[in-house]
Order: structure tokens, then sequence, then C-alpha cells
């Protein structure tokens, strides 16, 4: 690593660890949304940035995390049991949802996802003897770890910063891993990935539901952060809005959703609160945004760094090239 | 059986508007390689369009007219200029990640700038009922179903017959030959482009009287007449009018035999028994993979 890498890690951990005491309450809860929102998008990532498979229905999963746990804490139970039965749940659905994904691809999987996502948002809107309906559930209590009680703000932050960076490690472990490289090679040429003997069939239906899995998790946090939860989240919108995430950042880049949910979720809503009068006009800012960046920066705003360092490289290469153009032509004179 | 025949022919009627959007769709594909994932939005505007000119005064025909050139302009031509050729050669995801930004550019900047509220729009027919053998039929849907009938085969036919429009599908099947053979290939793409969005303000002038103009009703249309394009065949403009009567059938069967909650879920459910046993779609060629 760098010197320069390591000093912006270094700056990066002082942030998250160090800025949160000295906010208010709604800041500490922005940074515990953005968290929740940097793991569901790092699932999503996996799918869409590193397997290539384009999903539209992420939000679904982030929803059925959340209401997995909304409903079983209601029944009694634990948040420790909730999480396991959410991320396996999702795990379940990914690997189902990955199914339509080794028979169409691009385009056609982007919209039976988006289509799945629809049939999961009207099963909560419409199945109120489950889910509350548009009422939705509330009173959703958080967790508590080893007797310590989670229920202050701060504290829940803490915790959801400890499952992120557990989380962001086994990614991390899963993309250097055989596996990280087969996905990425189902991503580059999925005919050639299965010349060479990758089973194919097998990590498609596994990116998803690991990324499933990943929304999962951040499902069951969210519940517990904002208490009360109804449909609206996990929309399609919600799911594009996640998708679009990816791309900003920069899919495929490991730091792409950090960036992404901070300019998909914090920003337009630090935006709400500090000017009011501009809330509105966030999205449609948004978006054009993501249109000229598809335009001039089409892998996203983690690959800057990649692209200055290719320019300051050909430059380079350029100036060497030159010099030694001169160099020989002074050779060559000197002959003559 | 009466209720059944109703269900049908008023889904005949809302299908055929989800033809013309497909259809569009489907003409976008073909000849330009582009998904517009803003097609519901490309009906939206129009509405509105339409509304700000009966407000200055004009009766609804001129309206119509004034907003399919402004359509043509800006939905056609602009959105070309400024986003399908400046991505075209980095492939088809650009465009559909760049069409959904436009999306939320339009529908949020409708609401942001002009209005969150649905608008009332006047409707082209007579809300008069009559009855054919037993059936309770309204003009609405025999005039939407023929407005909208008469347009696709009127689109198809322009494409079989006319040389603009053999040319234009000689450029959607193998554009290198269609250069060879000296047609002006970018003006055909234009007039693609130019059909898609008149298609739009058809679209647009026939379902606001019932949806109302609102900034998110191209939300549903947009995704419904994505489905009802596959289920017909992407690669076959007639499959759209197949699609879109299928999804319209079928909904509103399934709203009044199944449940009503679950009605946007049923082109849903035909669109994957589509993709997992006929891929193509149901009147499309099949395409080979490649390295």
């Amino acid at each position: 690593m760098s010197k320069k890498n390591t000093l912006l890690s270094l700056l990066f951990a002082l942030t998250v660890l160090g800025l949160p005491p000295f906010l208010k309450n709604y800041g500490v809860y922005m940074f515990s949304t953005w968290l929740i929102y940097v793991i569901a998008t790092m699932g999503l990532n996996l799918t869409v940035g590193y397997a290539g498979q384009k999903s539209l229905g992420h939000a679904a999963f982030f929803g059925i995390g959340a209401y997995t746990v909304a409903i079983m804490m209601k029944a009694g139970m634990s948040w420790w049991l909730g999480l396991p039965a959410a991320i396996g749940l999702c795990f379940v659905f990914g690997i189902l949802l990955g199914f339509p994904a080794l028979r169409v691809q691009t385009i056609y999987l982007a919209f039976a996802t988006l289509g799945f996502n629809t049939a999961v948002f009207l099963v909560m809107r419409n199945e109120e003897w489950l889910t509350g309906g548009t009422f939705g559930i509330n009173g959703i209590p958080r967790p508590e770890i080893f007797g310590f009680d989670l229920k202050g703000g701060l504290a829940y932050y803490y915790f959801v910063l400890a499952v992120a960076a557990i989380l962001s490690a086994l990614m991390w472990g899963l993309l250097k891993s055989p596996w990280g490289k087969a996905f990425q090679a189902l991503r580059d040429n999925p005919i050639r990935a299965e010349s060479l003997g990758i089973d194919t069939r097998n990590y498609t239906l596994l990116s998803f539901a690991i990324g499933a899995a990943y929304a999962g998790v951040a499902g069951a946090l969210f519940a517990s952060l904002v208490d009360f939860i109804e449909p609206a989240p996990f929309a399609v919108s919600a799911s594009i809005m996640m998708y679009l995430m990816v791309v900003v950042g920069g899919s495929g880049y490991f730091l792409g959703p950090l960036v992404g949910a901070l300019v998909g979720m914090v920003v337009p809503e630090w935006i709400r609160d500090v000017f009011p009068a501009l809330a509105n006009w966030y999205l449609p800012i948004f978006g054009l945004t993501v249109i000229s960046m598809m335009v001039w920066l089409p892998d996203g705003l983690m690959s800057i760094p990649d692209r200055i360092r290719a320019k300051r490289d050909s430059k380079a290469a350029s100036v060497r090239r030159a010099e030694a153009k001169s160099e020989m032509a002074a050779v060559i004179g000197e002959q003559r | 059986m009466i209720d059944f025949l109703q269900l049908v022919f008023s889904g005949f009627a809302t299908g055929s508007i989800y033809a013309l959007a497909a259809l569009g769709f489907t003409l976008l594909w073909q000849a330009a390689g582009t998904i517009n994932f803003a097609q519901g939005e490309f009906v939206m505007l129009p509405a509105f369009i339409m509304l700000a000119f009966l407000s200055f005064g004009a009766p609804l025909p001129l309206a119509f007219v004034l907003t399919v050139l402004f359509s043509t302009v800006v939905l056609g031509w602009a959105f070309k200029r400024a986003i399908v050729d400046p991505l075209f050669k980095y492939g088809m995801m650009q465009i559909v990640v760049a069409t959904i930004g436009l999306s939320i550019v339009m529908k949020n900047a409708m609401r942001a700038g002009y209005s969150a509220e649905a608008h009332p729009f006047p409707s082209l027919f007579s809300d008069k009922l009559f009855h054919v053998a037993g059936v309770t039929i309204s003009t609405g849907d025999v005039g939407t179903l023929v407005c909208a009938l008469v347009v696709v085969f009127g689109v198809q036919a322009f494409l079989a017959k006319t040389i603009t429009g053999r040319a234009m599908q000689a450029v959607a099947q193998n554009t290198e030959s269609a250069t060879v053979l000296g047609i002006n290939v970018p003006k055909m793409i234009f007039y693609t482009f130019a059909i898609n969005a008149a298609l739009a303000c058809v679209a647009a002038i026939l379902v606001t009287p019932v949806y109302l103009a609102k900034f998110d009703m191209g939300d549903s249309l947009g995704t419904k007449a994505f489905f009802a394009a596959i289920i017909g065949g992407f690669n076959n403009s007639r499959g759209a009018i197949l699609g879109g009567i299928i999804v319209g059938v079928s909904e509103n069967l399934a709203a009044a035999y199944i449940s009503p909650a679950y009605k946007d879920a049923v082109a849903l459910v035909v669109f994957m028994v589509v993709i997992l046993f006929r891929p193509q779609g149901l009147l499309g060629r099949k395409e080979e993979r490649k390295v």
C-alpha cells in the first residue's frame, strides 16, 4: 500500500470511528443509514459489478431481510434469531432469482428481477395479516449484544459499523479467492469461463444468493434502526436507485458502494435537511449526473484515480518516446 | 360468460395501448439497439404538453398535432443526439443506465417544477355505453381499441409497403449491407426515433383520460410495454401487438377472478413463463449467442 493510500485509510477510519460522537442524533442516524446501504450495495456490487448479472431487484431482498426480522421480533423472538433467518431466506430467494439468469441475460434479466421486486412489493403491501400492509410494522426493538443494550443511536451505529467491517472483510476475502476470480470470468466472458471448467450455472446462482444475503443483513439492521417499516423503501424505484449507486460509485470497484451509497442516499437526505428548497431538485440533478457519467465516466467515480494514473502513464510514455527519438536522431547524426 | 366477454373486450382496449408503447420499444431496439427505460416518461411528457396547449385554448386535435411535433423534436431528435449517439459505441447497458437516469430526470423535474398532483385530461370519446348481444361496451374502449389498432397497423403497413419503411427495416436487419445499398442509415434511424415519439403521443392521448396526467403515470406503463414486447418477441414488431393484448386481457381477467391487488403481477407471470420456455418471445426468431 502506498503512503497516500495508508493516509487516506487512516483518515477514513478516523472519520467513521471518531466523528459520530460529535454529531447530533440525526447525524448518527445518517451515518448508520449510510453503512446499511453500503452493506446492501456491496452485495449488489458482487452480483452486478463482479459477476455481471444485471439485477434490478435488490431492494426486494433488503425488504425480505427487514420484514423477516420485524415479523420474528414481533412474535417475541430475538434479533439474533431473526438475523440468520433473514440471511437464509434471502439466500434461498437469491438462488431462485438466479434461475432466470441462466436463461436470459442483460436487459431481459434486468426486467425479470424488476418483476420479482414488484411481486415482493405487492406481497408486502397486500398481505396485511403478515406484513401489516401499508400500515407497516412499528415498534421494532434493537438487539442486545453480550449483555450490552444497543438502544442508543451511537451504540447501534458502532454495532452497524462492526457488522459492515466484518462483511467487508468477508467480501474482500471472497473476491481474492478463486471464487472471486470465477465471478469475474463469468462477467467478462461466460462462454470462455465455461470452457475453462468454471461451473457457470452454480456461480451465477451463487452471485445472486450471496448478494441477496448481504441485502438480508442490511435489511435486518435497517428494521431495527428505523423501528418502523412499510413497503415504500423496498419498491422497484429503490432497486433502481441501488443499481445506480453501484454504477455511480463504480461497479466492480471494491470501494464503489461507499461512494455510491453516499451520493445516492446520504447527500439527498442531507440536502433535504439543510436546503429544503433544493430537496425536490436533487433527483433530477442526480439523474442528469448519471446520464453525463455514462458519457464521460462510464466506470463510475472510483475509476477516477485509475483514469488519472492511465493519463499520467501515457503522458510519461510519450515523453520517454520523444526522448528516445531525439537520442536516436543524435546517434544517427553522429554516425553521419 | 357475459362478464368474461366484457372483461376480455376492455382488456383489448388497455392492451392496445400497451401495444403502442411496446411497438416503439421494439422499433428502437431493432433499428438502433436502444432499450429505452424512459418509455413510460415518453408518454407522460406529451400528456402534460398537450394539457399545456389545451390551457392556451387550443382545441384537442390542434394540441395533439403540436405535441407530436414537439415530441418528434425533443423525444426523437434531441434524445437521439444527446443520449443515444454518444453512448452507442459503449453498448447496450450504458444506454440502459442513461435512460434510467433520463426517466428519473423527467419524472422528478415534472414533480418539482410543475406539479405532484394528478390532472384530469379530456377524453376523445363520449362516455356512452351500448349493448351488443348482452355485452356492455363503452365508446371509450371501442374508440381506444380502434385508434390504437389503426395506428399500429398503419405503422406496420408503412414499414412493409413504402420504400422508406423497407429501408428502415433493412437498416434494422443489417446496417452494413444497408449502407452499401446506398440507404441513408442515420436518417432511417432518426425516423425510427421520430415514430417512437409519435407513438408515445398517441398512447398519451388515449391513456391519459383514464390514468390522469401525473408525473409517475409512466411507471407501470413503461414496464408493461417492455413485458409486452418480450412476450410477443423482441425482434418482431407484430409481436408487440400480440404481447400488448395478452398483457391487457390477462390483467383484466386476473383482477376480476383472482385478486385486484395482484393485478400488476400478472404481466410478470406471463413474462416469466415466456422467457423460461421461449426466450425469443411468441413470434420472435432465435438469435445465437456469440463469443
